[in-house]
């Protein structure tokens, strides 16, 4: 899932400042699974910022919504008729949500409410950890199933480096070290053999070196004439 | 350690102290092999040698891997010369590009040129990794919080004080949003540049609209700009200029220009059409560089004659530009 925090609310304040009517929208998909923009966290944080602001002086009087999926048309589109009665929408959902709304209304003005942190899962409850970068190139097969380029804090392809010690990142001891834990399975499954070829540089054109990225299926398009936005 | 301005100039290289006398500038551009060459530089440099007042590095220009930049100037000052070394973003991040800055202030460059970078999916590595730490915005600031308040970015002193450098930033007048490259251009020099070097001029009218709003904006006052101008060789170069580089508008005039300088010639003798156009480019040249020196808020020129170096001394000769003022 995509994995997103709630920003501090000195900052969703200062990013409101001089807007007196706000819609919050949440989104029910990944922000709602890792607890940071879902119907809950909006109303929490509606709320927060109806009695903060009005402690200040300067109440703002917000609304609350949440969509099924902030990043997707249709999901989005029966927000439209309500968005004029606001100054400002404030997003619960991922960068991708923000930006589903400001493509489709360009006249709103759409302020981001969570920090979109990394794409990860929850390893217990109340913890979420990163496990991918999108990278465009999967090598899950060369590392036995763990990733060194979400996991790695230097993204090395032939690990581990000299800062690996009891089995954690010189960079962060609450981190695993990547390549201890790619070792340990690869040796567990028997193939350790494949950790001593040398991996050569990866291509990282398909990763956001690139530039921005874009999937067509021509299979799944439809007819020109059929197409939305 | 260099030794520090003890006078009014910023790091008093050739190129300040002919601009601030008040001289009109040109510069030349030195593209470095695809080698450990150092003969190459040096010919080159000979063929720049008394024909401009700074000699410009590109850094791994185009993205294609070349002999650094900093390496280059080094083998420029000991032909005597003033070198001004590119440094892009795109390879470097803070630590890489204040090391390097340390290290070319150390074996005597003096001017810097702070660049973005080409996107790495033009050259000759598409699949490496971009850095882009920095952009050249924040490249400028850097330098400038190096030289004149002795701080690493990170705000650290440096000891000894800061490297001290003439600090170039570019413009291209021709990019979009057109309206906002004279902002752009604002933010370039309120960050600390010196001076502006822009793209290639193939397009003067709109040149002059873009100098206009500069103008207007008080930016020429604060900042040396040199106008960019390059000889065409061939049509098919004028071609691939305007269809393939990104940000770049050729004026239709100059490829039917190109043209007609072949009309008449044979197609068959490759040499003599050759010929013909890199007169006609030349001449293209020293015309533009004319027609720019009459546009308000111009303090010089920057010549970019791509892998054709012996063009530098005709146009500027052509111009009227030699002999170069020589200031102690």
């Amino acid at each position: 899932m995509i994995v997103g925090e709630q920003k501090p609310l000195a900052e969703i304040k200062r990013m409101l400042a001089g807007f007196s009517k706000v819609l919050i929208v949440g989104c029910g998909t990944c922000v709602t699974v890792c607890m940071a923009g879902g119907e809950k966290e909006v109303g929490i944080l509606a709320s927060a910022l109806r009695m903060s602001t009005r402690l200040d002086g300067a109440p703002i009087d917000c609304d609350e919504e949440v969509v099924q999926r902030q990043c997707e048309w249709e999901y989005i589109d029966p927000l439209g008729a309500r968005l004029a009665n606001y100054d400002a929408v404030l997003s619960l959902a991922c960068g991708i949500g923000v930006q589903t709304l400001v493509q489709r209304f360009p006249n709103v003005w759409v302020v981001p409410g969570l920090n979109t942190t990394f794409l990860g899962m929850p390893p217990e409850q109340g913890v979420w950890e990163e496990r991918c970068q999108a990278c465009g190139e999967c090598i899950l097969d060369q590392t036995g199933g763990i990733c060194p380029i979400a996991r790695c804090s230097k993204q090395l392809l032939n690990g581990p480096c000299g800062g690996s010690q009891n089995g954690v990142c010189e960079v962060n001891p609450e981190t695993p070290c990547a390549w201890q834990l790619i070792y340990e399975r690869m040796t567990a499954m028997g193939k350790l053999e494949k950790l001593l070829e040398i991996q050569p540089p990866k291509n990282w054109s398909t990763a956001r070196h690139g530039g921005p990225r874009r999937i067509i299926r021509e299979d799944l398009r439809l007819p020109e004439d059929y197409r939305t936005a | 350690m260099n030794e520090v301005a003890h006078n009014s100039y910023k790091s008093g290289s050739n190129l300040e102290r002919v601009l601030a006398a008040g001289h009109f500038a040109v510069t030349g551009e030195l593209g470095p092999p695809k080698s450990h060459d150092a003969g190459v530089i040096r010919r080159k440099a000979g063929l720049l040698k008394g024909c401009v007042d700074a000699v410009n590095i590109t850094d791994n220009q185009t993205a294609i891997v070349r002999m650094s930049s900093i390496a280059a100037g080094v083998l420029l000052i000991q032909e005597g010369m003033d070198p001004v070394i590119q440094m892009t973003c795109r390879d470097r991040n803070r630590l890489s590009m204040q090391s390097d800055l340390l290290g070319a202030a150390a074996l005597g460059v003096k001017n810097v040129l702070c660049l973005t970078g080409d996107h790495q999916s033009f050259g000759n590595h598409p699949t490496a990794k971009n850095v882009h730490d920095l952009d050249s915005i924040q490249l400028i600031r850097m330098v400038k919080d190096m030289r004149d308040d002795n701080r690493f970015q990170c705000g650290e002193e440096i000891p000894g004080g800061g490297p001290r450098f003439f600090i170039g930033a570019a413009a291209n007048p021709f990019g979009d949003p057109f309206e906002f490259r004279p902002y752009r251009l604002a933010k370039k020099v309120t960050a600390g540049a010196d001076f502006i070097q822009t793209q290639l001029i193939y397009d003067i009218p709109r040149f002059r609209e873009f100098m206009k709003r500069v103008v207007d904006m008080g930016l020429h006052e604060k900042v040396f700009i040199l106008a960019g101008v390059g000889p065409l060789k061939s049509v098919g170069m004028a071609k691939y200029m305007r269809d393939q580089v990104p940000g770049m508008i050729v004026a239709d005039e100059y490829i039917e220009r190109m043209e007609a300088a072949v009309k008449h010639i044979d197609k068959a003798d490759k040499k003599a059409r050759a010929e013909a156009w890199q007169q006609e480019g030349i001449r293209i040249c020293i015309e533009q560089i004319q027609q720019i020196r009459e546009i308000e808020g111009i303090a010089g020129i920057h010549i970019m004659a791509i892998e054709w170096e012996e063009a530098i001394r005709p146009i500027v000769e052509g111009a009227g530009l030699l002999p170069r003022p020589a200031i102690q």
